[in-house]
C-alpha cells in the first residue's frame, strides 16, 4: 500500500519507472527477498531493463561508416575530407562507399598537407558547413594542432558567440601494433586540456555510432579519438542503436559493468582489457565496476565520483603517457570531491613513460595489459601483491 | 596651376591626376553625385600568369568623397588608439594600420558584403570597412561590453560575420588556410562570392600558405590571397626574410598581380578584377605595395630597422589620404575647406566614440564561462555552490532547436556538488521507499521524506525541458544533511 502511494506520487511527478531505473535510483537487490515491498514490483521493473532484444553483431568500422553515411545523407552541409578518404575508400576503410554515394564534392581526397587542409576545414566551418576532417592517425594532427586549438577551439569564445565551429576531427589515436614511437602517441590528454573542444573516445560499436553522430550534430569542435585495433572488432548492437536517429549524450560515461569493490575507469581499447580484468577479479572475489568514459572532455566527473563513493577504491587506466594524463585528472577530481570516501590511494595505470619501442616484448611492456589492471585493482583492495617495476 | 603643383609632387607618375573626362564646370552636391569619372592609377599593374587589368578606373565623386571620409576616419581611429594605448586603456597588443588604409577601402569598393574577408591581427580598419562602428572598435580595445567581441577578444580578434568579416587572427599565416576554407564553403554553397585572405610579407613565407594555395588551385576555389606588403615583417625587412620578394609571383602556377597599395583606386580595380577571375578560374594572388607608419605594434617604435626619413618620405609622397585629397581638389569635387570640415567631423566622431566607449561597462563576471561551447554540456563552474536554498546553476545557451534531431539528450550545467545532489535524491527516495539498509524509519517519517522528495521532483519537473533526461540541482553542502 505504501508502495502504491509512492508509485502514484512518482508517476504524478512525471517520472516513469523506466527513467528511475536508468538513473539507478531504484536499487536492484540481487538476492530475492520476499519481505520488502519493493521486491513485489521487481519482476515488472526488471523487464524494463532489457528493452533492446535484437543481437546483431557490428564491427566498429561498419558502425563508423554507417554513422558517417547517415549524417551525410541527413544534412547536406556535412562533408568529409582527409587523406585517402575517397578513391582509396579510406585508409582503414572507414569511408568505404561514401565517395560513390555522395560524389567528389562531399568526399574530398586531400594532399598530404595537414596544416593546409585542416585550416581549410575550419574555415569552411566558420562559414557554416559541417566538415568531418579525417587524420590518418592523430600523430599527424600535430601538424595541424594550431588550427585545431587556436582556430577552432577558441573561436566561439574569442568572438563571443559570433563564430561557431561545427567541425569534427576524427581518426585513430594511440598505439597500434608495432608501428613505433612516432605513430603510437595518445592525444587524449593533449586535446582534453583545451577549453572549447569536446573530446570523445568510443569503445564499442554502439559508442562509435552514437558518439560520432552526436559529434557531427554538435555545433562545437569535437576531437573524435578512435582506435585502429578496435576497427575490426565486433560488438552486439540493438535495434535502437541501428536506428538513424540514435545518438549518445556527450559528457556522459557508461558503466559497462557494475561492481562494488573497486572502480576502474578506462576509455577506448582499454575498456575491453578492463572488462577482462574485471572477469578475472570476479573469480577472486573482487567485484570491479568498469566505467567506459566515452567522453574525455567534458569528463563525467559525477559518474566517476558517484562510483568511487560507492566502491571507495579507484584504478584509472589509459594507454597514453602517465604524466599529466587523463588518469591524473580523474585522480585529482576524485581527491577534490570524494577524498573522505577513498579507502586506498588511487592507482594509476598508463602507458610506460617512454617513446613506444618497436620490439614486440618491449611494446607489450609499454602498453597496459590485463595483468597490470588486475594487479592494480588488487593493490587498491590491499591484497598483497608487489608493485610492478617502475622505470 | 594646381595641376602642375600636383604633378611635380608625384614621384611615381605624371599621369596620376589627368582627368579623362572634364567635369570642371559641374559642381553639384558632392555626396550624391554619381557621374562617372575615370581616373588612371598611379602605376600600371604588373602581372604574373595573367593579363593585367586596365589602368583606367571607373569611379564617381561620391565614391571619392566616401574614400576620403572613410580613410580619414580610419587614420584618426588608429592615432586615437595609439593615445589610448599610451594612456594604458588598451592592454596587450595593438597593431596599427595607418598608412595602409587604401587597401581596406579600395577592397571594399571592389566587392560586396556577401564576399568574405579574413585577415591577421592588424584588423581594426578592415573591421571598420566591413561595417563595424567606432564604438565597437574602441570598446573592444578597452575590453568593454559594447565591443564587437564583448570584450573577450581584444585588438586581434574582431569579427563581423553578418557582413563577411571572419577576423582577426593572432597566429601568423593561420588565416590563409582559413580563408581558403571560406572560399571552399562559398563554392560548396554555390554562392558566387569570393574570399579575400589578407596576410603580410612576414606571413608570405609560411608553409601553410603554400599548402592552402595548392589545394585552392587543385579544387578551383574562389580564394584571393592578398599580400599586404609593407616591407617589414615586424623588424625584419623583406630582403632579409624572403629569397624572392616578388610575392605576387610566389604562387608559381597561380596568377598574380602587383598593385600600388597606397592608391585606393588601383586596389579597387585589382580586387574587382581578382573577384571576376577567381569566380571563373580559381585562386589568385594580389600583392599590395603598401606601408605602415607605426611600428609593428605599440611596443615597437618602428625606427630601429628603418630610418625616419624613409617613413616621412613615404608620408609625403605616397600617403593614400593625400592622394585622394589631391584628386578631389584637382577634379574640383570639393573645396579645401569642405575637406577640412570633413576631417573635423571625423575627429569629433572618433572622440565621441571614445568617450562613449569609456563609459561602457566591463563584461559581467559570469561572462568568464559563457561561449566556451555553443551547446553546453556541463561547463563546470569552479566556483563553489551558489547561494542557499534551492538555486539553479547558470546555464549556457540552452538551444531549443538544433535541427530537430531526436534522441538528443543534454544535461544542464552542474556544479561540483551535483553528485551530492543525486545522492541526496537517491537517499530521500530510498528513505521514502522504506528500503534503507537499517530497516527504514517509521511510517510518518517516511511520509515526510516522500513529500519532500515529491516536492523536489515537482521543482525539477517544472523546470524540465522535454529533451532533458536529468536535471541536476546545485546544493550548498550544508544542506545535505541526510545520511544513510
Amino acid at each position: 500500500m505504501v508502495l502504491l502511494l509512492a508509485v502514484n506520487m512518482v508517476t504524478r511527478a512525471g517520472f516513469s519507472l523506466k527513467q528511475l531505473k536508468m538513473w539507478g535510483i531504484i536499487r536492484q537487490k540481487v538476492a530475492a527477498g520476499g519481505g520488502s515491498p519493493v521486491a513485489r514490483i521487481r519482476p515488472v521493473v526488471s523487464n524494463l531493463r532489457n528493452y533492446s532484444s535484437a543481437v546483431k553483431q557490428m564491427m566498429v568500422r561498419e558502425a563508423l561508416n554507417s554513422a558517417l553515411d547517415e549524417e551525410m545523407s541527413a544534412d547536406p552541409k556535412v562533408f568529409l575530407m582527409g587523406e585517402e578518404v575517397g578513391e582509396y575508400q579510406g585508409a582503414y576503410k572507414i569511408s568505404k562507399g561514401l565517395l560513390e554515394k555522395y560524389g567528389p564534392e562531399r568526399v574530398l581526397d586531400t594532399p598530404i598537407t595537414e596544416a593546409g587542409f585542416t585550416g581549410i576545414g575550419v574555415g569552411a566551418a566558420y562559414y557554416g558547413l559541417k566538415p568531418v576532417v579525417e587524420f590518418m592517425t592523430f600523430n599527424f594532427s600535430m601538424q595541424a594542432i594550431d588550427h585545431i586549438i587556436n582556430s577552432a577551439a577558441k573561436s566561439n569564445y574569442m568572438s563571443s558567440g559570433q563564430i561557431s565551429v561545427p567541425i569534427v576531427f576524427r581518426g585513430p589515436n594511440g598505439a597500434a601494433a608495432g608501428v613505433g614511437a612516432q605513430h603510437s602517441h595518445c592525444y587524449a590528454a593533449w586535446y582534453a586540456s583545451v577549453p572549447g573542444l569536446k573530446v570523445l573516445s568510443p569503445y564499442s560499436s554502439e559508442d562509435a555510432r552514437g558518439l560520432l553522430k552526436a559529434a557531427i550534430r554538435d555545433p562545437d569542435p569535437v576531437v573524435f579519438l578512435e582506435n585502429e585495433l578496435l576497427y575490426g572488432e565486433s560488438f552486439p548492437v540493438s535495434a535502437e542503436v541501428l536506428d538513424s536517429s540514435f545518438c549518445l549524450p556527450i559528457g556522459k560515461a557508461k558503466i559497462e559493468r557494475e561492481g562494488k569493490d573497486v572502480t576502474i575507469t578506462a576509455f577506448s581499447k582499454i575498456v575491453g582489457l578492463s572488462l577482462k580484468a574485471a572477469e578475472i577479479l570476479a573469480k577472486e572475489g573482487i567485484s570491479a565496476e568498469v566505467i567506459n568514459l566515452r567522453s574525455i572532455r567534458p569528463l563525467d566527473r559525477s559518474t566517476i565520483n558517484a562510483s568511487v563513493r560507492k566502491t571507495n577504491r579507484l584504478v584509472t587506466v589509459e594507454e597514453g603517457f602517465p604524466q599529466h594524463g587523463v588518469g591524473a585528472e580523474i585522480c585529482a577530481s576524485v581527491i577534490e570531491e570524494s577524498f573522505s570516501y577513498l579507502d586506498a590511494p588511487v592507482e594509476r595505470i598508463a602507458g610506460a613513460d617512454v617513446p613506444m619501442p618497436y620490439a614486440a616484448n618491449l611494446e607489450r611492456m609499454a602498453v597496459p595489459q590485463v595483468e597490470d589492471i588486475v594487479r592494480a585493482a588488487k593493490r587498491a583492495c590491499y591484497r598483497s601483491v608487489p608493485m610492478a617495476a617502475a622505470a | 596651376m594646381a595641376l602642375s603643383k600636383l604633378s611635380s609632387s608625384s614621384s611615381l607618375s605624371t599621369n596620376i591626376l589627368k582627368p579623362l573626362t572634364n567635369s570642371f564646370f559641374l559642381h553639384r552636391p558632392i555626396s550624391t553625385d554619381t557621374t562617372p569619372l575615370t581616373i588612371e592609377t598611379s602605376v600600371p599593374f604588373t602581372s604574373h600568369q595573367c593579363e593585367a587589368p586596365s589602368r583606367s578606373v571607373e569611379t564617381t565623386p561620391k565614391e571619392l568623397l566616401s574614400f576620403f571620409r572613410q580613410m580619414a576616419t580610419m587614420r584618426r581611429m588608429e592615432i586615437a588608439a595609439d593615445s589610448l594605448y599610451k594612456a594604458k586603456l588598451v592592454r596587450g597588443f595593438c597593431h596599427l594600420y595607418d598608412g595602409q588604409e587604401a587597401v581596406a577601402i579600395g577592397m571594399e569598393a571592389g566587392i560586396t558584403k556577401k564576399d568574405s574577408i579574413i585577415t591577421a591581427y592588424r584588423d581594426h580598419c578592415t573591421f571598420l570597412g566591413r561595417g563595424g562602428t567606432l564604438l565597437e572598435v574602441f570598446s573592444e580595445l578597452m575590453g568593454r561590453k559594447d565591443g564587437c567581441s564583448h570584450g573577450k577578444g581584444g585588438s586581434m580578434h574582431f569579427y563581423k560575420k553578418d557582413s563577411g568579416f571572419y577576423g582577426g587572427h593572432g597566429i601568423v599565416g593561420a588565416q590563409i588556410p582559413l580563408g581558403c576554407g571560406l572560399a571552399f564553403a562559398q563554392k560548396y554553397s554555390k554562392d558566387e562570392t569570393v574570399t579575400f585572405a589578407l596576410y603580410g610579407d612576414g606571413a608570405a613565407n609560411q608553409g601553410q600558405l603554400f599548402e592552402a594555395l595548392n589545394i585552392a588551385a587543385l579544387w578551383d576555389l574562389p580564394a584571393i590571397l592578398v599580400c599586404e606588403n609593407n616591407h617589414y615583417g615586424m623588424g625584419t625587412a623583406e630582403w632579409r626574410a624572403a629569397k624572392s620578394p616578388s610575392y605576387y609571383k610566389r604562387g608559381d602556377y597561380v596568377p598574380g598581380l602587383k598593385v600600388d597599395g597606397m592608391d585606393a583606386l588601383a586596389v579597387k580595380q585589382a580586387c574587382k578584377f581578382a573577384k571576376e577571375h577567381a569566380l571563373k578560374n580559381g585562386p589568385m594572388i594580389l600583392e599590395m605595395d603598401t606601408y605602415r607608419y607605426h611600428g609593428h605594434s605599440m611596443s615597437d617604435p618602428g625606427s630601429t630597422y628603418r630610418t625616419r626619413d624613409e617613413i616621412s618620405g613615404v608620408r609625403q609622397e605616397r600617403d593614400p589620404i593625400e592622394r585622394i585629397r589631391k584628386l578631389i581638389l584637382a577634379h574640383d569635387l570639393a573645396t579645401e575647406k569642405e575637406l577640412k570640415d570633413i576631417e573635423k567631423e571625423v575627429r569629433k566622431e572618433v572622440d565621441d566614440a571614445i568617450a562613449k566607449a569609456k563609459e561602457s561597462p566591463m563584461p559581467e563576471p559570469s561572462e568568464l564561462f559563457t561561449n566556451v561551447y555553443v551547446k553546453g554540456y556541463g561547463v563546470e563552474t569552479a566556483a563553489s555552490a551558489v547561494g542557499c536554498g534551492w538555486t539553479w546553476s547558470e546555464k549556457l545557451n540552452n538551444r531549443k532547436s538544433d535541427g530537430g534531431m531526436t534522441g538528443d539528450v543534454c544535461y544542464r550545467i552542474y556544479t561540483i556538488d551535483s553528485y551530492k545532489a543525486v545522492r541526496y535524491l537517491q537517499t530521500s527516495w530510498q528513505l521514502a521507499m522504506c528500503s534503507a539498509p537499517n530497516g527504514g524509519p517509521p511510517l510518518f517519517l517516511s511520509l515526510i521524506f516522500r513529500l519532500f522528495y515529491c516536492h523536489v521532483a515537482q521543482l525539477i519537473k517544472s523546470h524540465a525541458d522535454k529533451r532533458h533526461r536529468l536535471i541536476v540541482v546545485s546544493l550548498p553542502a550544508s544542506q545535505a544533511t541526510f545520511k544513510l
